[in-house]
């Protein structure tokens, strides 16, 4: 056993446990933080996408351990209570989801995306979303969710800072 | 230590996807009911005879005898202002939840936002087969609208009590009864304050013509959304309750392996509870890693057995055919015409193979359930299409009543067809016993790969003879395993015999999206267009010639339409090709344009054109996704999707070996909506799918000159020699 802590959605975390734990079961068995998902456990769904830092990486692949300075933000981050963030609220209106269990590993993605390239074309964000399968195939709707995310955000911008 | 136990590979019914109806409908119970959920009025819906035998998908061997009413679902209204709906279908990603709730609320006249929807329970909800065959729509949500239907005249007659008045004055709208001409109105809520008011529905009342939808018809978006992109909705895999521990199973290595010795020792020192049981074994433990470890821990041997290899699969399937042995009562055969005769007297005639591998369904969310024993009653939440034959399954394996199972279906991450057992469920309750504290198993990946049931592999023989004219005289065709789904043709031919051979599957196989009518289209579909290129004559122009049945003619006018079918010629390496059909109450056409790298092999779907008409639309919006969700998922079994085995091993049984559709392999795709406002509406989970696998094969044809046969098509890319 180990003492592990992190820093998750802005608040400090402590939990003990293996010390080979992946970050995926830390946050669904240890904290109860099951939005984020499990598809296969081996880096290659995006079910289990978190940002690290700002960047978006598998959860599933990633040990607790490693990751004990940095920023983590899980897809229980972005809204501030019931105003959601942009990417979010894109992918309610463009309805980009049928039975929704990729959907908090894409929106992590997104938001991640939109971090660092406001203005992504259609192919910088089909590059950038191909390590998420969505298996109900509603990869168009998302491509729609993330441009109109893309363009609230660039309008949200200035003096906002809804970006995180 | 030392056993012997045979683990079987069970043989899964694929072509009526059913469970045995209840044997007794007990008298409902109308005071338990209000007691549940307050005072109010009750509206519960009778299934008809006719729909009670559709919707268990009976097609025969059923005994109907005399069944008595039975309840298809309940509605109620509460003086807190609120409408409980309970039905026995389930949400698996095809948002049924919406669109249902959209029905309910145009007939009842009441804000969508305040009906709830109870699904898929088996304590609170009425019996259900299942939700599959496309059967949502045309009969829950018929019910349920005549319930709300009836649910709004019974207000109606309430509110003309109340202010002793005729009812031919009073409307429904929003929530509340108004007088046009006292111009008075008063809430439903008021209305039925204190009532305990129950009515039942057997007969048609007459509804809402689509003509004069205002809430169906609309593209609404998922109901309680903001939940699934908040990442607060609880799946069946994230169930949690307090002094839950994680159970993990001991597979076997092989199909049919046999267990011979088994030491557990380490298992239990490391504090896991170790439960042997005829020829299960399983770990529960306190947290998931402590499950793997004691698993991976228990020291196991196991004698294998002779498995046929993916290689020589479709010779198997050939050889070992059930000829009237069949477990689900004989292989379905169709005969019209003389068949030999025709075949002999026409010059042209073309004969061919086709052949369609195992897939998954590699449903994202895998199977999952949490179970939980109070004495001697269980409750299990599980992700799974048929709740009450989950129910029925763990009553049987623990040998207790039903009524002391209760299975709850939080909505799951999608199923596909592949959810329709209970596996997980029982796993999980027989650990939970021994354990004596709650239980949760969620497969692996992996697990979900080898353990679960595959999409069927087969073979088509096909022999159809044509005119010079174009007119088809003969139709034979063999369908071996696939299944019969989709299996008649609706092309017009005097002579037709047509047979399902259903075979001794090696793999597990079982229901998948669309059943066998992908490989019937596909086979059907190609060969339709090896006779058009045979006669030389246009492949559209030849299938009309062939086709008598409006609706599809309209589909395939309208993809060929919107696609510009023969208005453009190909460029080198570029193709476009059609396929299309009739399934579950549906009709869709699909052309795909296709473009081939001749050098390295490549093949790009660049576009596909859908044209399906499923009746009147009730939801287009959920449709379209619908449509362009089934072309996604249907490119992965049409291009590169399939299950290759050996000696009783998966080979490609992870996500990183086995490829599923992904944003690079999305093209364009459009969708024409045929909406029928005179028809009644019909599902669309399925039917969309068939005719995408032909089309894409006909378009690499019409690129290349190269006739695939096989799907998946190009699994490694094309080779032209
Ligand atoms: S679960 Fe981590 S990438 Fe699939
Ligand atoms: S919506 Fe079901 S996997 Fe994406």
């Amino acid at each position: 056993m180990a003492t592990i802590n992190l820093a998750i959605n802005g608040r400090p975390r402590t939990v003990e446990a293996d010390p080979q734990i992946s970050l995926l079961t830390v946050l669904r068995e240890n904290l109860d933080l099951i939005g984020t998902k499990y598809g296969c456990g081996e880096g290659q769904c995006g079910a289990c996408t978190v940002l690290i830092d700002g960047r978006a990486q598998r959860s599933c692949i990633t040990r607790a351990e490693t990751v004990g300075q940095k920023q983590i933000t899980t897809i229980e981050g972005p809204a501030h209570g019931e105003r959601l963030h942009p990417v979010q609220e894109a992918f309610l209106e463009e309805d980009a989801l049928q039975c929704g269990y990729c959907t908090p590993g894409m929106i992590m993605s997104v938001v991640a995306l939109l971090n660092r390239n406001h203005h992504p074309t259609q192919s910088e964000i089909i590059d950038s979303l191909n390590g998420n399968i969505c298996r109900c195939g509603a990869y168009s709707r998302i491509i729609s969710a993330v441009q109109k995310a893309a363009t609230s955000l660039a309008k949200s911008e200035i003096g906002t800072g809804a970006r995180q | 230590m030392s056993e012997t136990t045979s683990i079987p590979a069970p043989w899964e019914l694929e072509r009526y996807e059913l469970t045995s109806a209840p044997v007794y409908h007990f008298d409902f119970d109308r005071r338990e009911f209000f007691k549940v959920l307050g005072a109010g009025v009750l509206l519960v819906s009778i299934l008809n005879q006719t729909a009670w035998t559709q919707e268990s998908g009976s097609a025969r061997g059923r005994i109907e005898g005399s069944l008595p009413g039975e309840i298809g679902a309940w509605l109620h209204i509460g003086e807190n202002g609120k409408v409980t709906v309970y039905t026995g279908k389930v949400e698996v990603g095809q948002n049924i939840r919406t669109s249902l709730s959209q029905g309910i609320a145009e007939e009842l006249r009441f804000p969508i936002e305040r009906i709830e929807l109870v699904m898929g329970d088996t304590q609170l909800t009425p019996f259900d087969m299942g939700t599959f065959g496309s059967r949502t729509t045309p009969t829950m949500n018929l019910q349920l609208r005549r319930a709300a239907a009836a649910a709004r005249d019974l207000l109606i007659d309430l509110a003309a009590a109340q202010w002793k008045t005729d009812r031919q004055h009073l409307v429904a709208t929003d929530g509340k009864i108004m007088d046009q001409k006292s111009k008075r109105s008063v809430e439903y809520e008021a209305l039925v304050k204190e009532q305990q008011l129950a009515k039942s529905i057997p007969v048609q009342d007459p509804l809402i013509p689509a003509a004069n939808w205002t809430v169906m018809g609309q593209p609404l978006p998922k109901l309680a959304g903001v939940a699934f992109v908040t990442g607060k909705h609880r799946y069946p895999s994230d169930q949690k309750v307090p002094d839950m521990w994680y159970g993990k199973v001991l597979r076997p290595p092989s199909f049919g392996a046999t267990l011979l010795s088994v030491d557990t020792a380490k298992a239990e020192q490391m504090g896991a509870t170790v439960v042997r049981d005829g020829n299960f074994i399983g770990v529960a433990a306190r947290s998931s890693g402590l499950a793997a470890a004691a698993i991976a821990a228990i020291q196991a041997d196991w004698k294998s057995e002779a498995q046929p290899s993916s290689k020589e699969i479709f010779e198997y399937l050939k050889k070992n055919t059930y000829e009237g042995t069949d477990p689900s009562g004989g292989g379905d055969r169709y005969d019209t015409g003389n068949v030999d005769e025709a075949l002999a007297s026409t010059k042209l005639r073309l004969e061919q193979t086709y052949k369609v591998s195992y897939i998954a369904h590699v449903p994202l969310e895998p199977r999952a359930a949490l179970a939980k024993w109070d004495g001697d009653n269980l409750t299990v939440w599980t992700g799974s299409q048929r709740p009450f034959g989950v129910r029925g399954e763990l009553a049987e394996a623990f040998r207790i009543p039903e009524d002391r199972v209760r299975v709850l279906m939080p909505d799951t991450g999608s199923a596909y067809g592949g959810k329709h057992t209970g596996e997980t469920a029982i796993e999980a309750a027989r650990l939970a016993r021994t354990a004596k504290r709650p239980v949760k198993v969620v497969w692996t990946r992996e697990e979900e790969f080898t353990w679960a049931y595959f999409r069927p592999a087969g073979v088509i023989d096909v022999v159809g003879s044509v005119r010079d004219d174009g007119s088809i005289t003969a139709w034979e065709f063999h369908n071996y395993n696939s299944g019969s789904a989709g299996i008649r043709t609706y092309y017009e031919i005097a002579n037709q015999r047509i047979v399902f051979h259903p075979a001794r599957s090696p793999l597990r196989q079982g229901s998948y999206r669309a059943l066998a009518a992908t490989a019937n289209h596909f086979a059907r579909e190609s060969h339709m267009d090896e006779l058009a290129n045979a006669l030389k004559m246009d492949p559209l122009e030849f299938r009309m010639k062939n086709l008598k049945n409006e609706r599809l003619r309209a589909v395939f006018q309208a993809a060929a339409d919107k696609f510009g079918w023969g208005k453009r010629k190909a460029a080198p390496g570029q193709g476009f090709g059609m396929g299309g059909g009739y399934e579950k109450l549906g009709n869709i056409a699909t052309f795909a344009e296709v473009k081939v790298d001749r050098k390295s092999g490549a093949v790009k779907v660049l576009r596909i054109v859908s044209a399906f008409e499923c009746g009147a639309v009730v939801n287009p919006g959920n449709l379209r996704n619908q449509v362009e969700g089934s072309n996604v998922q249907g490119m992965g079994g049409a291009l590169f999707e399939a299950i290759e085995f050996q000696k009783g091993k998966i080979l490609n049984g992870r996500m990183s070996q086995y490829r599923v559709p992904r944003f690079t392999d999305l093209p364009l795709i459009e969708t024409v909506l045929l909406d029928r406002k005179d028809l009644p509406s019909a599902g669309a989970g399925e039917c969309p799918m068939i005719g995408l696998a032909p089309a894409i094969a006909n378009a690499i044809f019409h690129a290349t000159g190269v006739r695939l046969r096989s799907l998946p098509l190009v699994p490694d890319g094309l080779k032209i020699t």
